[in-house]
């Protein structure tokens, strides 16, 4: 086959190559399904997922006690014995758990009043500028909100200061409480968002029969709202709990307290990387099961 | 409507109570910012702008901003082609695993930060990869492409399929239609996903210090180091304010692209 | 003109370099063979320079103008200074083993351990014009030197002080009775470092108060002292003891009245002064306290060698000296640096004792815990750094 040589005979020759590849891939759908899929599942598959086999791996390598250094492809279970023969550790992935619940639980209780007067209640100009009002704050920086917080709970910060009248202290820094209360904060607005999508979904004519069967506020929003929300529930709780679960930072900072991301990250910030690999292990099971459960009731259509 | 004016009344108090909890944090930030003390003790002491003018002459923030905008850009570009490819194999195609798509790309926004940072550099390390801004886009690109994915999937799956037919039917082949007809269809979900995607590089704190070296700074990475020292408190303050300002202007042009209808995707 | 300054220190430097060349000092390898890492000559600084540092060992002049030795030494040497601030030795380890530094300012629980594990590279004093200046005192020691070879420059040194709120705690303590087993009396209010090496202060007391359990290093305790201590820290705990884990966040728990008596060092003090709204005090208590004598290294994969060497010279001179150790709050290393401070805060040497060996000898310098009590007796056995980590752990995590 001859090559046409020449900017003029290149156009017709590179125009129709396209046309070739394009018309090759219509004719092979298998072909064109893998060459669209390698580029995204190869990078998850490479970069992500084979990090966190190298990660695993870790788990399972021995370490130099005076140097810190892990020694590859030295195997040892060092690092799962000492996870296991210490129960604190698992006080500390059920504190940490209990916690990403709690917060959970908080934030829908916190996030369906505003999300049902959205969706249901507010006129459509309202409704577009409580969005926005709710959506702001996922804008603005984690950690800041994080600080604005630490000012709060000080001793002789805002709230010491609001409730000084009544006689109370403020927190201080050292009050698991203000994990949770820190932590509800900053995910409530991934509560908010889904469950109002997923109110807005709800057909009214679905709510007027329910009235005109009988059902009472509280009944139809038991026995109809509820049930429709579930997707969408799950869906914000995918945050609320996964982002509650490993966060280090938060718990460091305002509770002085150790959760399962402190582990890890001590443990890797001090030079045990074994042990922080292996403790790696348990949210990620954690969150694994996590997401199975919830794509069950539907999250991942409401995501 | 079912709501009698009673519980209307509740839910408008609720929502009040709810926003105000939302913002008092940020409200207190910003007086902070004019506060004449470095410390924040609460009432403020005195006011000041001081602290704006520190915060313009401190070369360090100029360029962990520079490299944030660099990081979320080219991250988000990053996860905007692996979603639009992803999203177009599992919306238009059958395959054995498709439901296993979603749930791998959810994977690196919900397993723990702590865990994708320390995995990742782990793996840097391994394999000898130098970490600084390159490292940075590939992990935040890493978590970015589910938003990007899922804003997409949604679209298409919202898009009616008969100008496509229409378009194959005339003969245009499948590059053509997608350049012509597909890609103008899902063209909001894109801008949305990608404004989506650069918010949660742009704030990503945990990942990118195990992604970043010792010399590349982010404005989080700056921030939390900056939060380390005492004396750099007020100036943070300030950064923190501009970014909280700063970010209006995204979420307007997120709340006018979807038309009222709120970007999908959260974190 | 500073540009200027920075080719006379280079030009300086090459001159050293070449009549070094010639007779060989005793702390040049004997092998031709050079260790990794191992300066002939300084050349030009490579532009940036990545450290590793105790918080407040770099400044920019940020918070007084009058203590700024970085901008100055970037100006002249072109090495741009990138700081990450270690929370503890055992994260400045592992800082520097993640290869992405130049080199830092290590205490003795983290000079030893690079050292061994050939982290980093011996120094070429001789290319380092003021070296011969240092107190002899504070050279060849065994956290900073390995084989007879030096393996980085002096910084300072000081203790860990006890530091209360004179508001709160009206009668000034002398010894570490306050955070122990007084204290019931400021339950809540107790600040600690949070740090597994703090265990050895915990030691250090049981030395003052149980002799019968025969400590004789705080940094060595075999099953029984370390139980030991552990108890003594979890009563600690448990009267609400807040840990800090860095200088940032202990000062501001001091400053909002939150916490009023702990362990600190000097620097948490001197920031902690310049607030009109809070008095506080330190004190070397009479059982002896845990300290440091910290050491400048380079990382033997160190990206940029010379940037290294030359901010080790510039920690050495006067100025520099002066002012990164009055501003710490710790005793410099050179008679010139001790004039130098007189100027910034006058009796500055006297009142950290420089030269004084017999109150550094009240003060038991970080170390790291070893399996082998760091001795040559078979017999005795101790608990080891990770060990101490763990126990940290569990101390902090229930």
């Amino acid at each position: 086959m001859s090559i046409p040589e020449g900017p003029r005979a290149n156009l017709p020759q590179r125009r129709s190559l396209s046309r070739r590849v394009t018309s090759w891939f219509n004719a092979h759908p298998r072909a064109t399904l893998r060459t669209l899929l390698a580029g995204p599942l190869g990078w998850i598959g490479l970069v992500y997922l084979g990090s966190l086999l190298v990660l695993l791996l870790h788990a399972f390598w021995a370490k130099d006690s005076f140097t810190g250094k892990v020694e590859p492809f030295n195997w040892t279970l060092d690092a799962f014995i000492q996870i296991a023969s210490n129960p604190v550790y698992s006080t500390i992935a059920l504190r940490t758990i209990g916690i990403a619940l709690l917060v959970t639980i908080t934030d829908v209780l916190l996030a369906l009043p505003i999300a049902y007067y959205m969706a249901r209640i507010a006129s459509p100009r309202k409704r577009g500028l409580l969005l926005v009002a709710v959506t702001m704050p996922l804008w603005a920086s984690y950690l800041v909100k994080v600080y604005a917080w630490r000012t709060i709970l000080q001793g002789n910060g805002f709230l010491g200061w609001a409730l000084a009248p009544f006689g109370i202290e403020g927190p201080g820094l050292s009050e698991i409480t203000n994990a949770w209360i820190v932590l509800s904060y900053l995910w409530l607005p991934y509560m908010i968002l889904p469950i109002y999508a997923g109110l807005e979904r709800i057909p009214n004519s679905l709510l007027e029969a329910s009235a005109d069967l009988g059902g009472r506020a509280g009944m139809t929003f038991r026995r109809v709202i509820f049930p429709q929300l579930i997707p969408a529930l799950a869906a914000g709780s995918i945050f609320t709990f996964s982002l509650s679960l490993g966060d280090y930072i938060v718990p460091d900072l305002v509770a002085d307290a150790k959760f399962i991301g402190n582990v890890i990250y001590d443990n890797s910030a001090l030079g045990n990387f074994p042990v922080a690999a292996a403790f790696s292990i348990l949210p990620v099971v954690v969150m694994i099961g996590y997401l199975l459960v919830t794509r069950r009731l539907g999250a991942f259509d409401s995501l | 409507m079912v709501e009698s004016p009673l519980v209307r009344a509740l839910l408008r108090a609720a929502t009040a109570l709810v926003l105000a909890f939302i913002y008092l944090p940020l409200i207190i930030l910003a007086v902070y910012a004019f506060n004449e003390s470095k410390l924040a003790a609460w009432p403020p002491t005195g006011f000041t702008l001081d602290w704006f003018g520190e915060a313009a002459a401190n070369p360090a923030i100029r360029t962990a901003l520079l490299n944030s905008l660099v990081a979320a850009t080219a991250a988000t570009l990053i996860a905007l082609v692996l979603g639009t490819l992803a999203a177009l194999a599992v919306q238009r195609y059958d395959f054995f695993g498709k439901n296993t798509v979603s749930f791998l790309f959810v994977l690196p926004i919900a397993l723990p930060g702590v865990v994708t940072g320390i995995a990742l550099q782990s793996s840097f390390k391994l394999f000898g990869v130098g970490l600084g801004l390159p490292t940075i886009i590939i992990a935040h690109a890493t978590f970015c492409v589910v938003v990007a994915y899922n804003n997409i999937v949604a679209r298409l799956r919202r898009l009616p399929r008969s100008p496509e037919e229409a378009s194959a039917d005339l003969g245009a082949d499948s590059w053509m239609t997608f350049r012509r007809i597909t890609l103008p269809g899902v063209r909001t979900a894109l801008l949305s996903g990608g404004l989506l995607a650069f918010a949660l590089s742009f704030d990503e704190v945990i990942v990118t210090l195990f992604a970043a070296g010792a010399g590349t700074k982010t404005i989080p990475v700056w921030i939390f180091n900056a939060m380390q020292r005492p004396n750099e408190l007020p100036v943070v303050n300030v950064v923190a304010l501009l970014l909280v300002l700063i970010s209006v202007i995204p979420v307007w042009i997120a709340q006018r692209l979807s038309g009222g209808e709120i970007a999908r995707g959260g974190r | 003109m500073k540009r200027a300054k920075g080719f006379a220190l280079m030009a300086g430097l090459a001159l050293l370099v070449a009549a070094c060349g010639g007779s060989s000092t005793s702390s040049e390898p004997a092998s031709s063979e050079k260790p990794a890492g191992w300066l002939e000559s300084v050349g030009a600084g490579e532009g940036a320079l990545n450290l590793i540092i105790w918080e407040g060992y770099a400044e920019r002049g940020a918070v007084d103008p009058a203590y700024d030795w970085v901008t100055g030494f970037e100006a002249e040497t072109g090495c741009m200074v990138n700081t990450t601030s270690m929370t503890d030795s055992a994260n400045g380890v592992q800082l520097l083993q993640s290869g992405e530094y130049d080199g830092g300012s290590f205490s003795g629980d983290a000079s030893v351990r690079l050292m061994k594990a050939g982290d980093v590279a011996p120094v070429n004093v001789g290319l380092l014009a003021n070296y011969p200046n240092v107190f002899g005192g504070l050279k060849d020691k065994a956290h900073n030197s390995m084989d007879g070879m030096p393996y980085g420059v002096p910084h300072g040194r000081g203790a860990n002080v006890l530091m209360w709120n004179t508001a709160a705690v009206t009668t000034a303590p002398t010894s570490w009775d306050p955070v122990w087993e007084g204290g019931a009396a400021y339950k809540g209010k107790i600040s600690v470092y949070d740090s597994s090496i703090y265990i050895a202060d915990a030691a250090i007391h049981l030395m003052a108060t149980k002799p019968e359990l025969g400590i004789k290093d705080p940094y060595q305790l075999n099953d029984e002292q370390f139980a030991a201590a552990i108890a003594l820290l979890e009563v600690q705990r448990d009267n609400g003891a807040v840990y800090w884990g860095t200088a940032a966040d202990q000062i501001t728990s001091f400053a909002s009245g939150d916490l009023v008596v702990g362990t600190t060092w000097q620097y948490q003090a001197n920031m902690l002064a310049a607030e009109p709204a809070i008095k506080v005090d330190t004190t070397l208590p009479a059982e002896g306290s845990t300290g440091w004598s910290d050491t400048w290294m380079m990382a033997t994969k160190a990206a940029h060698p010379n940037c290294m060497y030359l901010w080790m010279d510039h920690m050495m001179s006067a100025e520099a000296n002066a002012q990164a150790t009055v501003w710490f709050g710790e005793a410099p290393t050179s008679e010139a640096a001790c004039e130098a401070a007189e100027a910034l805060s006058p009796g500055h040497c006297d009142q950290f004792h420089a030269t004084d060996e017999a109150y550094f000898d009240k003060v038991w310098y970080w170390s790291t815990p070893q399996a082998d009590c760091a001795d040559d007796d078979a017999a005795t056995a101790c608990k080891d750094q990770d060990a101490w980590v763990e126990a940290w752990t569990t101390l902090r995590g229930n």
